[in-house]
């Protein structure tokens, strides 16, 4: 290889690592931004609205449970169906709850959840402000006297953090019953015993474990999606470009993070 | 009252290593409009952003109102934005409100005033700009006029000491255009206000101009009343208010030196 070629390389592996940490910069001064105008928005004439936490709150969480519900339902018959199927190679298949709960409450109703909510409102937060931004709309409410932080970023940070874990522990539900489903029918037990040895299997850690993730998982997608959306510039094209982006990213960071957690709490 | 309504002090900017302003000094007194005059890229945007804080200046200062935009605390800030009113080039209206939510916006955010008198004062402004009746629709459903009109009845919500206005008759046809300028005109004598226009519209500016400033390349070329910006004999100035294009004086070196990418 030639020298220009690795010295080009350096040089854009150091941009790209440049631009990478400038991104989590600005991710810890929103979140300590949004923590601040909660605290104190009162004090400063900025509160952050109720109202507006309630807004984002139904559409983050209520107008995501029908499709939340039909894929964690899936998922719950397929774990059972898998399940089922590797334990029959050493003729456990009766102890099949017990991985199934495990592996549903620690592992996939968050990352499922997560991976929706970034997809359904990581992406449209980023476009939101995107657009907001090419229109000037941001400028707007700055020469308003209103902190674009405290009204845009606060309200849809805490619904996230609200809704991400009450939609995790709605995906528990369904699809610990939807794996109950076949489980009971396929090794035909009834559907009270599976249940109880769903419960004797969970401990509260596990719950736990599911729901801190979750909350992570919640300040990523908000993180990622304002990051992404603030950062747009070139009209239209832009804002499409940094929603593709942005969901791109707050999947990869859900399910890195995802990995890390485990590996950091589980041994 | 001796202090000007918007003082700015040696104001000199760059965008990256260029340098946009080169210091400005510029002074509104109460009640006046002032038209920011210049072509495309002669710093006019950049100075409306800086008077309006929402750019940090490389060195120089503006005050508004009294308040130092570099200087002022968060409150004080706030304080003076509840006192001025921004109409935008592109409206700016918050897409996701219908516009009289748009008029309320900064009520809302900034008084305790109850619903009904919000919806009041909203009509009112509506009435004020000519858009009566169309406080229900979204902005997305507003034609170009109209969206500069709802900008203005946003902007003049919390009756404003000061409104600027970012090229108010920019993109749209003559009798549009015209109409906005008579409509600045009718803000300034029913509420006093200090209106400071951004515009390339030479007609526009010498229609509803106390003074006018005109801008070039990031300086200050005139500054006066109409006639004595019209009396201006420096030649960029009898350029723009002539409509012709700067003289291509060619430095033939120079060019070659530029087309073969060497300068």
């Amino acid at each position: 290889m030639n020298r220009d070629a690795v010295i080009g390389f350096c040089e854009r592996l150091g941009r790209a690592t440049v631009h990478w940490l400038d991104e989590i910069g600005f991710s810890a001064h929103l979140l300590g931004e949004c923590l601040y105008w909660l605290v104190a928005g009162r004090r400063r004439r900025q509160p952050v609205r109720l109202w507006a936490i309630f807004q984002q709150a139904r559409e983050i969480g209520v107008d995501a449970l029908p499709i939340l519900t039909v894929l964690t339902f899936t998922i719950g018959v397929m774990l059972a169906i898998q399940g089922i199927y590797s334990l029959r190679a050493f003729g456990a298949e009766s102890r099949v709850a017990t991985g199934i709960a495990l592996s549903v409450v620690r592992e996939f109703s968050s990352l499922i959840t997560g991976i929706l909510v970034a997809g359904r409102s990581g992406s449209a937060l980023a476009a939101r402000l995107g657009t907001m931004k090419i229109n000037q709309e941001i400028d707007a409410l700055t020469v308003m006297g209103i902190e674009p932080v405290r009204y845009l970023v606060a309200p849809p940070l805490v619904a996230m953090t609200l809704m991400v874990p009450l939609l995790t522990m709605w995906s528990h539900l369904v699809a610990l019953s939807a794996a109950g489903l076949y489980v009971s029918h396929d090794l035909e037990i009834t559907f009270g015993a599976y249940i109880s040895q769903v419960i004797e299997a969970l401990r509260l850690t596990d719950l736990f474990h599911g729901l801190a993730k979750s909350v992570i998982f919640a300040i990523l997608i908000t993180l990622v999606g304002v990051v992404n959306g603030a950062s747009v510039t070139g009209g239209a094209e832009g804002v499409g470009r940094m929603t593709t982006r942005s969901v791109v990213h707050a999947i990869s960071a859900i399910v890195i993070t995802d990995m890390i957690f485990a590996f950091a709490v589980t041994r | 009252m001796s202090n000007p309504t918007v003082e700015v002090r040696q104001l000199v900017t760059h965008y990256g290593d260029r340098m946009i302003l080169k210091g400005i000094d510029l002074s509104v007194e109460d009640g006046e409009i002032m038209v920011i005059m210049g072509g495309s890229g002669s710093g006019k945007s950049t100075l409306f952003n800086h008077l309006l804080g929402l750019l940090h200046p490389t060195s120089g200062t503006v005050r508004l109102l009294g308040y130092d935009m570099n200087t002022a605390t968060p409150l004080g800030l706030l304080d003076m934005r509840q006192k001025i009113g921004v109409a935008f080039q592109s409206g700016a209206l918050l897409s996701s409100l219908t516009v009289a939510e748009n008029i309320m916006l900064p009520l809302r955010e900034h008084t305790d005033l109850d619903r009904r008198t919000m919806e009041i004062i909203a009509r009112l402004k509506l009435e004020v700009v000519n858009l009566a009746g169309f406080g229900d629709l979204m902005p997305a459903e507003l034609s170009g006029g109209m969206i500069k009109r709802a900008a203005l009845a946003r902007a003049i919500a919390m009756d404003p000491r000061v409104l600027f206005c970012d090229e108010p008759s920019a993109g749209l046809d003559p009798a549009v255009s015209s109409a906005i300028d008579e409509l600045i005109l009718k803000l300034r004598e029913a509420m006093g206000m200090t209106i400071i226009v951004v515009t390339h519209d030479l007609d526009s500016a010498f229609r509803i101009a106390d003074r006018i400033c005109v801008l070039d390349g990031g300086e200050i070329i005139a500054l006066g009343s109409k006639e004595e910006v019209r009396a201006s004999e420096n030649p960029r100035v009898q350029n723009l208010l002539n409509r012709r294009s700067p003289d291509a004086t060619l430095d033939r070196d120079a060019f070659l030196r530029r087309l073969v990418g060497e300068a």
